[in-house]
């Protein structure tokens, strides 16, 4: 038999997990965690999930109409990707017991975000390399410090992700590199995404560090390892020669080396568009949501009847026995 | 993979060829002898992979505008996988009709700037899906269908088809299966489901015919191509299995007829088809200068 | 509703040779659509890799140390975490 010891009150529980983060030490499923912490992991990694699935859409608008049957593969694997990394993601958030239905749920509700980048519309077949380049490139900047996130299975599933995203950002810049010594209106097209996605790329890192409530708690978690304006300058600072490589110029006039600092200096963000974009008054808020929600209704009675099959089986099975 | 600079891991360039399903990776026509067998007419040649490339290509189109619709999440993942691997064969048939018509063609020249009735797929393949049910009764169809006439192609006298075909094979058990699971738990699940399923099949079923009519291209390449008639008994055991356990009767419809004696395969579609092609043609057209 | 579709955990062998690991989970309505979508997802479909797929809810699952009270006393799910199988050598604390 096994003798039952006396519960550890709840100060011990939490100063056990403290200590498990001081000593950079994974969080697993099972550990008894904060309800903050459970609550800010499940919604960081729901979230994240949403981004992935929604961020199908704006490259999954190109697939049909992709100019190359070469680029119609590449870009349809790499939409596939995506939704492979919202199932990773959901399933490492149903380790905190968040539900998948619950989740998509609050998504279609609005009630969870996802990455405001996806709320801009895709207008050339450009934006599919450019969305590689700049929007994949700050997504990597995001998710690398993920890879050590204190929460085992986001962590794994983060390193998973990253691995696939670099490819997406190689194929990306790629396709920018072959359009732009390619005619002179695929160069057009390409400084034309540039000058659409060189901003919004900019706000995903989120607001500025001063503005940024959460910020101070995720760092002690260890759920977030950098601030917003860190990475956003990191970014700034790799793409920056990128853009020189690829003859195309970054819509900033105030882009500037600066050597005392030892990083680029960057023009002011315009943020009020962003909590435009984040409030549901971007360019494609509305269908994003709308594509969703329709796919998610209109699969129901296919979910249904594979369920009604599933049980009908299991009857037969236990008639059969 | 180097954790504190993304960009380290770019220049991280094993395993590349990952990615990209059907983009050149383990090349099945390695090693392969990609002259025109003696005795074979090569544009005869050349039409009959432009009739088994053009249904993968077709139908591809069509999975590939499942993405971001599809009921579940994993159900997307699986769509995807079937439209990659179509595709995949559609550019190895077309590469190989460009060396069989001597032309030297890409595989992009025949996707993109043929006209409509330089299509030769079946008329099925280019069918819209207006739900599930009408896209596994669609793949169901045509994968049980195609991997039949694959399993023959193996010993093709043309060693290129016959690679093709080898690699085809494995992936289209696949397809099969996954459409007939999928039949069978739409037909066995709900009520609503069920009636779903039988109007799909009625709507398929009239343009099921055109698959096994010999073409006179497949009659003058004996041994090359595989006459689609003699698969017609296999499709039905297949069906008539798959049916069963989904509890559904083969549709009684009548088959569509042609246009002026021609089908798909004579470059008669339906209307449908001019509109896949309109989006399908329309980058690559507006700059056909460009390079990819 | 998918809530009807019960979770899977997915087992790979990448290999002979190799065990069994855990890789992942999924959501599937009965055990051939299970395996079917962990192919697809988790393996990319390669050839000559074996797959296992059992019901989380039909896992017996310790808790990390029989001995160690401090885990969530309540939320004890089964065991559902990925670990995935393909974690570089150099990633440190893994």
């Amino acid at each position: 038999m096994t003798v039952t010891e006396p519960a550890p009150s709840e100060a011990e529980l939490e100063r056990h997990f403290e200590h498990t983060i001081a000593k950079d030490q994974r969080i697993e499923p099972r550990d008894w965690v904060p309800e903050a912490y459970r609550k800010t992991m499940i919604r960081q990694i729901a979230q994240h999930a949403h981004s992935e699935i929604i961020g199908m859409q704006p490259e999954g608008n190109w697939i049909t109409r992709a100019p190359s049957l070469r680029r119609k593969a590449i870009l349809l694997a790499k939409v596939q990707d995506e939704a492979g990394h919202g199932l990773y993601l959901y399933s490492a958030a149903e380790t905190l017991g968040g539900d998948r239905d619950d989740m998509t749920e609050k998504l279609i509700s609005g009630r969870q975000k996802y990455s405001s980048i996806f709320n801009y519309p895709t207008l050339s077949f450009a934006d599919v390399g450019v969305i590689g380049w700049l929007v994949d490139g700050a997504a990597i900047c995001n998710q690398v410090p993920l890879c050590r996130s204190s929460y085992g299975p986001y962590a794994r599933a983060m390193i998973r992700i990253c691995k696939e995203e670099s490819f997406h950002q190689r194929q990306g810049y790629e396709l920018l590199m072959t359009m732009m010594s390619g005619t002179e209106q695929q160069r057009e097209m390409v400084q034309d995404a540039v000058n659409r996605y060189w901003w919004p790329s900019l706000m995903m890192f989120g607001p500025p560090d001063d503005d940024s409530p959460n910020t101070a708690q995720s760092m002690a978690w260890k759920i977030k390892r950098h601030t917003n304006d860190e990475l956003r300058q990191r970014f700034v600072d790799m793409t920056v020669p990128q853009a020189e490589a690829l003859g195309v110029t970054l819509p900033d006039p105030d882009l500037a080396w600066n050597a005392e600092r030892g990083h680029y200096d960057f023009g002011a963000i315009d943020w009020d568009e962003l909590k435009q974009v984040i409030s549901g008054g971007g360019p494609c808020n509305t269908e994003r949501m709308e594509r969703r929600r329709k796919a998610h209704e209109d699969g129901a009675w296919v979910r249904e009847a594979a369920a009604a099959h599933a049980r009908k089986q299991q009857q037969r099975k236990e008639v059969a026995a | 993979m180097a954790f504190d600079n993304a960009y380290e891991a770019l220049a991280d360039a094993h395993d590349d060829a990952r990615w990209a399903f059907g983009t050149g990776f383990e090349d099945p026509l390695s090693g392969v002898d990609t002259t025109v067998p003696s005795g074979v007419d090569g544009d005869d040649l050349a039409r009959y992979c432009l009739m088994l490339g053009d249904d993968a290509l077709v139908l591809s189109h069509r999975l590939q505008e499942w993405c971001t619709r599809a009921p579940e999440l994993e159900d997307e993942v699986a769509i995807a996988n079937i439209g990659l691997d179509l595709l995949g064969q559609a550019r190895l048939l077309l590469a190989r009709a460009g060396k069989a018509d001597g032309s030297g063609r890409g595989e992009d020249h025949y996707a993109y700037f043929r006209g409509e009735h330089e299509f030769r797929n079946v008329r099925l393949a280019e069918r819209e899906h207006a739900d599930f049910a009408q896209l596994v009764a669609v793949v169901l169809v045509l994968t049980t269908w195609r991997l039949a006439v694959f399993q023959r192609l193996r010993t093709s006298a043309d060693p290129v088809l016959a690679a093709i075909a080898q690699k085809g094979v494995n992936e289209l058990t696949y397809h099969r299966d996954y459409a007939a699971q999928w039949v069978v738990r739409l037909g066995d699940g709900t009520e609503t489901s069920h009636a779903t399923m039988v109007a799909a099949f009625d709507d398929v079923w009239p343009l099921v015919a055109e698959l096994f009519e010999t073409h006179d291209v497949e009659r003058r390449l004996p041994g090359v191509a595989a006459d689609p008639a003699e698969v017609r008994g296999e499709f039905d055991d297949v069906l008539a299995q798959v049916l069963s356990a989904a509890t559904l009767e083969t549709p009684q419809v009548r088959a569509k007829a042609g246009v002026a004696g021609g089908k798909g395969r004579d470059g008669r579609h339906t209307e449908a088809m001019g509109y896949l092609l309109a989006e399908l043609q329309s980058v690559a057209r507006a700059h056909p200068e460009a390079t990819w | 509703m998918t809530g009807e579709w019960p979770l899977y955990e997915v087992f790979v062998r990448g290999k002979r040779g190799l065990n069994h690991v855990h890789v992942g989970s999924l959501r599937a309505a009965d055990d051939d659509m299970a395996l079917h979508n962990a192919r697809d997802l988790y393996t990319r479909r390669n050839e000559g890799v074996s797959i296992w797929v059992v019901k989380a809810a039909d896992i017996a699952a310790s808790s990390p140390d029989e001995k160690d009270p401090f885990f969530a006393p309540s939320g004890d799910k089964v065991y559902r975490h990925p670990t995935f199988y393909d974690i570089p050598e150099n990633v440190p604390h893994m």
